[in-house]
């Protein structure tokens, strides 16, 4: 029973730990689809919910539904000011320049966090309404349950709205050919400022169940978040939205079981580790296809 | 009677190098007009223009009285031009439904369904592979598609740039047997294209474009029997 007990948890944490690298992932895939970038400012965005989940919390004692739905809201909108400030300027530059203020973008987050808040981390005072729940004999983490199920239902919406929804159809559209997109009328600069909402508010999602499950928030907590849901993204194929899930829980997976067998020193190392070996074998990641050359 | 479309000494370029020089051209409601020229001559840039992709450098481009210049692309097709680019340019990871659902973006579903079934009249093999994935048409029909695709935002003017490119011969007269029905059936069509014997045929009134300056107009029919035509882009 206890060995029974071990491995369901393990398993629990495995999938709890993917599905956030997943909501981070797809917003990184999401983004890259539309316009090839890697946008290394999102994991920051998580970082962002954090604090705004510990102001509410910590500091003005609200009610967690009221933190939780601010915590989303506020990844959403500093996700489409940032891509208005500091992406959409740069729609006709050259890939690298986007790229580049993507990273300064990030610095910027952390740099801005910590002179706001100081660099030591914030407690958030515990919002789950309980630890464990009984299911057939075992206890299992409310948390990691209620992460799994979160995830789960957030895939389906998002993919429900990029296969059959008019909105959906124009990212396809601007994601495959800009120049087609605008000639049927989608205004393209829009388009993409949406997608950046849809990712930011997944990655929001992310920051509600890692601070549930972590209750802390520091500065530069999104730096290996980030990173970690990008290889993820990569590992998958990056672009895939199915890809971005599977990706983020091989990564989930690999840092849990190492961790399981005594090896959790090498948990950080292990998920790159992973990212070499796919980049080698298989450079487009698992659900990758090979992109044509866009004219 | 006034044109649909007036095109007035139309200036654009690429950095230093000026593809359109100084362009003028009318078409009325109900027409094909063609314009025909070598590679290079400022065809598909004058479309490109047209349709808000490339902002020209001086010039005009009214419709019915109103400029375009300056409107973005996405809002030229709202007035009511819509452009079939070169190159077909369908979605090629989309159904061949999904595409035309893009064609109808600015419409309304109760008008798309009306529309749809007039492009299914035109195209009735779109019909059958309306479940298929675009990238595996073959050329004339990515080329159908594309043509159904501009038609499904109800244009007033459909603009398009080579559809005959790449195609079998058969094919293209089958296209050619298409835009004369769709131009039957009331849609103004302004036609680029490199075969010149085919679109002379069709259209009713030609410019000859050649390096960025109009050489030539007249009638599809006069221009057909043109000597100078006839020597530089019928193959004598």
């Amino acid at each position: 029973m206890d060995g029974v007990a071990l491995i369901v948890s393990q398993v629990l944490n495995g999938l709890q730990l993917g599905s956030i690298y997943a909501l981070v992932a797809l917003g990184y895939t999401m983004v890259y689809g539309i316009i090839l970038l890697l946008n290394f400012a999102h994991g920051d965005i998580i970082m962002a919910g954090a604090y705004i989940l510990w102001i509410i919390l910590a500091q003005l004692g609200l009610n967690p539904v009221i933190a939780m739905l601010l915590a989303v809201l506020g990844c959403t909108a500093l996700g489409v000011l940032i891509d208005k400030v500091a992406y959409a300027p740069l729609r006709n530059a050259p890939r690298l320049s986007v790229l580049i203020t993507a990273i300064g973008v990030s610095y910027f987050l952390e740099n801005g966090a910590q002179l706001v808040f100081g660099a030591d981390a914030k407690v958030v005072p515990s919002f789950a309404p309980v630890s464990n729940i009984q299911v057939g004999g075992l206890s299992l983490s409310f948390v990691a349950l209620v992460t799994v199920l979160v995830t789960a239902a957030s895939t389906i919406v998002l993919t429900f709205l990029v296969q059959k929804t008019k909105l959906g159809k124009a990212m396809r559209a601007v994601s495959e050919d800009m120049g087609a997109a605008r000639l049927m009328g989608v205004n393209v600069n829009n388009t993409i400022t949406f997608t950046f909402a849809v990712g930011s508010a997944l990655a929001g999602i992310g920051a509600v169940l890692y601070v549930m499950a972590y209750p802390q928030a520091t500065p530069t907590m999104g730096m290996m978040l980030g990173t970690k849901a990008f290889v993820a993204a990569v590992l998958g194929g990056i672009g895939s939205i199915p890809g971005a899930v599977v990706g983020a829980m091989l990564v989930g997976f690999a840092e849990v079981f190492v961790s399981a067998i005594g090896l959790s020193v090498w948990r950080d190392a292990v998920v790159f580790l992973l990212l070499i070996v796919v980049l080698i074998v298989r450079p487009t990641g698992i659900f990758g296809r090979t992109m044509s050359e866009k004219v | 009677m006034a044109a649909l479309l007036s095109v007035r000494d139309l200036h654009v370029s690429y950095g230093a190098i000026k593809a359109v020089r100084g362009i003028s051209f009318d078409i009325n409601e109900g027409e094909i007009v063609t314009l025909i020229g070598a590679n290079g001559a400022g065809k598909s840039t004058t479309l490109n223009t047209v349709a808000g992709l490339i902002k020209p450098e001086s010039g005009s481009v009214e419709l019915e009285g109103t400029s375009l210049v300056g409107v973005p692309a996405h809002k030229v097709l709202q007035r009511g031009l819509a452009l079939c680019p070169e190159g077909r340019r369908v979605f090629t990871q989309m159904t061949v439904a999904e595409n035309l659902e893009m064609g109808g973006y600015t419409r309304s579903d109760a008008e798309n369904r009306e529309t749809l079934e007039r492009v299914y009249a035109h195209f009735p093999r779109l019909k059958e592979r309306r479940g298929q994935i675009a990238g595996t048409l073959s050329g004339g029909e990515q080329q159908m598609l594309a043509m159904g695709r501009a038609l499904m935002s109800r244009p007033r003017l459909l603009m398009l740039d080579e559809p005959s490119m790449g195609l079998a011969p058969i094919l293209v007269q089958e296209i050619f047997e298409i835009v004369k029905q769709l131009n039957a059936s009331g849609t103004t069509i302004l036609l680029v294209e490199q075969n010149a014997n085919m679109a002379l045929s069709v259209a009713d009134r030609a410019y000859v474009l050649e390096i960025g300056t109009i050489k030539k107009t007249g009638t599809g029919a006069d221009l057909l029997v043109d000597d100078d035509v006839r020597k530089a882009y019928l193959g004598g």
